[in-house]
């Protein structure tokens, strides 16, 4: 028998995290609605004190944190090539996203930027904007099922997988990948990969065209979703909103033309920003809409870099992805902040070197999902509880990414 | 705005600010008691204009330093520069006024960088513990924080 490790005892059942209001001083016709944390239309283990007046919400508190596992603290004990499958497991939907913007960071440190072989560079791309295209699909599809539509997600989940199988036969990981290694990349892209992604590709532009047609144009979706939890510019970027949060509000603002990183400035896309097309700019249809639509995009960038890898940048016998790799990483005195453009905003990483040594001084995350999270309270202020749930599936977080 | 400018500009504001090296992108370090008249000055200013906060940053230094940071990173879109501004703490009862009141996204980063350093901002309108639990004891990204034994009879590895 295993030694017990947790015994009975009545300190145990305390709430470790309170209710900010007192349900001792609400007014007679106020109550205090708890949603979460095991609540499947809050995408994990968020937690919500709503204080409502009958159906209106007066008050929204999200309690966070149920996720927490101390990426920083450990970032701060490990070298750098060795954090990055830490940096998976905080937006897991998007890993490849992360990782990109995480080796970015650390190349940058190291001045290897420029020297970064260009076929390295348009794989990085090509297998990051297929997870953008599987994260995108979860966000809307995920937003249907919220608000009762159920079909949707069983196609999504369905595309889906045709993704996470590529990608697993490139990197042996479904979701959580380990593939983009400071310098290079962990394997080259196995024979026959390209054509296979040509084939999802022809298979997918009419599937993303019927889930368009099925979820975003539905009548009663346009109804739950037009003119409500409409996000203002001014807001929106008062309160650091970035991805398709602030795109849906109408600012046509992508960090990938913006900064212009890696090799997106030889590629050919499209921004598609909110138009208020079924009701104000900034709606929570608007935010959906912008997600399908970058789809579209993601999917005419994934058709350029497959052309490069069969033509300019094309596979050779002697082509190491893991020719510049740094044996040992460590980066001279500095400080720096670098971002990429994720599937849900800005990623941000601040990483302080001393020198010295092979581990970050500090590593700190912006996570894109914790800073649009934080403008929930202010989106939610006199709506109906039914579109709350509207509100938050259509900021599209990930509780991985927004505890860490 | 280029760099120089920008140190100006900050200059102008602050009365004294100091460059660091190799920081990217420019980072300037200023006095705890000017940072509030600084980042309206930034904010307000229509040849800066910073309109986003995009971070704060938390760093301890280590006992030994016996100093505290905290790293505002502020990013302008229609002039497309950014800036990281820095305010040195020491490490004993730091504290640093709150910019909620200009920046609505510092309500959650400033509240992350309370939990993990325990760095109070004055004037903030609800400062609480976001990611970790609110009865856990010690600030855990302080360089000499130890872990207690167990938490509510659950035992801490």
């Amino acid at each position: 028998m295993n030694p017990q490790q947790y015994t009975y005892s009545e300190d145990n059942l305390v709430n470790s995290e309170p209710n900010k209001f007192d349900a001792a001083k609400l007014k007679s016709e106020e109550m205090i609605i708890n949603l979460g944390p095991q609540h499947p239309s809050t995408h994990g283990v968020l937690r919500l004190e709503v204080l409502s007046d009958g159906e209106i919400i007066k008050e929204v508190v999200p309690h966070i944190g149920y996720l927490h596992r101390c990426f920083e603290k450990h970032a701060e004990q490990l070298p750098y090539n060795q954090i990055i499958p830490f940096v998976d497991r905080m937006d897991y939907l998007a890993s490849m996203n992360s990782e990109h913007a995480y080796a970015m960071g650390v190349e940058k440190m190291l001045g290897i930027t420029g020297q970064i072989p260009k076929r390295v560079e348009y794989i990085r791309v090509l297998v990051a904007e297929m997870n953008r295209i599987a994260s995108h699909l979860i966000a809307v599809g995920a937003f249907g099922l919220d608000l009762g539509a159920f079909t949707p997600f069983f196609w999504i989940m369905r595309d889906r997988e045709h993704i996470l199988r590529l990608l697993e036969w490139a990197s042996g990981a479904r979701m959580l990948y380990n593939y983009i290694w400071v310098g290079g990349l962990f394997y080259d892209l196995p024979v026959g990969f390209e054509q296979r992604c040509r084939e999802f590709i022809t298979y997918f532009r009419p599937k993303a065209i019927e889930l368009e047609q099925l979820l975003v144009d539905n009548k009663i979706f346009i109804d739950r979703t037009a003119n409500v939890g409409v996000l203002p510019l001014n807001l929106a970027i008062n309160s650091g909103a970035t991805g398709p949060m602030l795109r849906g509000s109408g600012l046509r603002f992508d960090l990938r033309k913006v900064d212009g990183y890696s090799v997106y400035p030889e590629l050919d896309f499209d921004i598609p920003v909110g138009e208020g097309k079924m009701g104000a700019v900034g709606d929570c249809w608007d935010r959906t809409w912008v997600r399908v639509r970058e789809i579209h995009e993601s999917l005419n960038i994934m058709q350029q870099c497959i052309d490069k890898l069969e033509g300019e940048h094309r596979r050779t016998r002697d082509f190491d992805p893991q020719a510049i790799v740094p044996k040992k990483i460590r980066p001279q005195v500095q400080e720096i902040y670098v971002r990429a453009e994720n599937p849900k905003g800005e990623l941000g990483f601040y990483f302080r070197a001393d020198g010295k040594s092979d581990i970050p001084f500090r590593c700190k995350v912006r996570a894109c999902s914790f800073v649009n999270l934080s403008i929930l309270p202010e989106l939610c202020r006199g709506v109906l509880i039914a579109d709350l749930i509207a509100i938050l599936g259509s900021i599209d977080i990930v509780l991985g990414e927004v505890d860490r | 705005m280029d760099n120089a400018g920008l140190t100006a500009c900050v200059q102008r504001l602050a009365g004294k600010a100091e460059e660091i090296k190799n920081a990217l992108p420019l980072s300037l370090v200023i006095e705890a008691s000017s940072l509030v008249d600084v980042c309206e000055g930034l904010h307000k200013n229509p040849e800066t204009y910073f309109d986003m906060l995009t971070c704060i940053t938390g760093v301890d230094n280590g006992p030994e330093a016996g100093t505290m940071e905290v790293i505002y990173h502020f990013y302008s879109i229609p002039f497309n520069h950014a800036l990281m501004l820095k305010v040195v703490l020491p490490r004993e009862n730091a504290e640093v006024e709150s910019v909620t009141a200009i920046w609505k996204s510092a309500n959650w980063l400033e509240r992350e960088v309370f939990d993990m350093f325990g760095i109070n901002f004055k004037n903030h309108p609800d400062l609480r513990r976001i990611l970790m639990p609110a009865d856990w004891v010690g600030y855990p990204l302080r360089k000499d924080y130890e872990h207690e034994e167990s938490y509510r009879g659950i035992k801490i590895d």
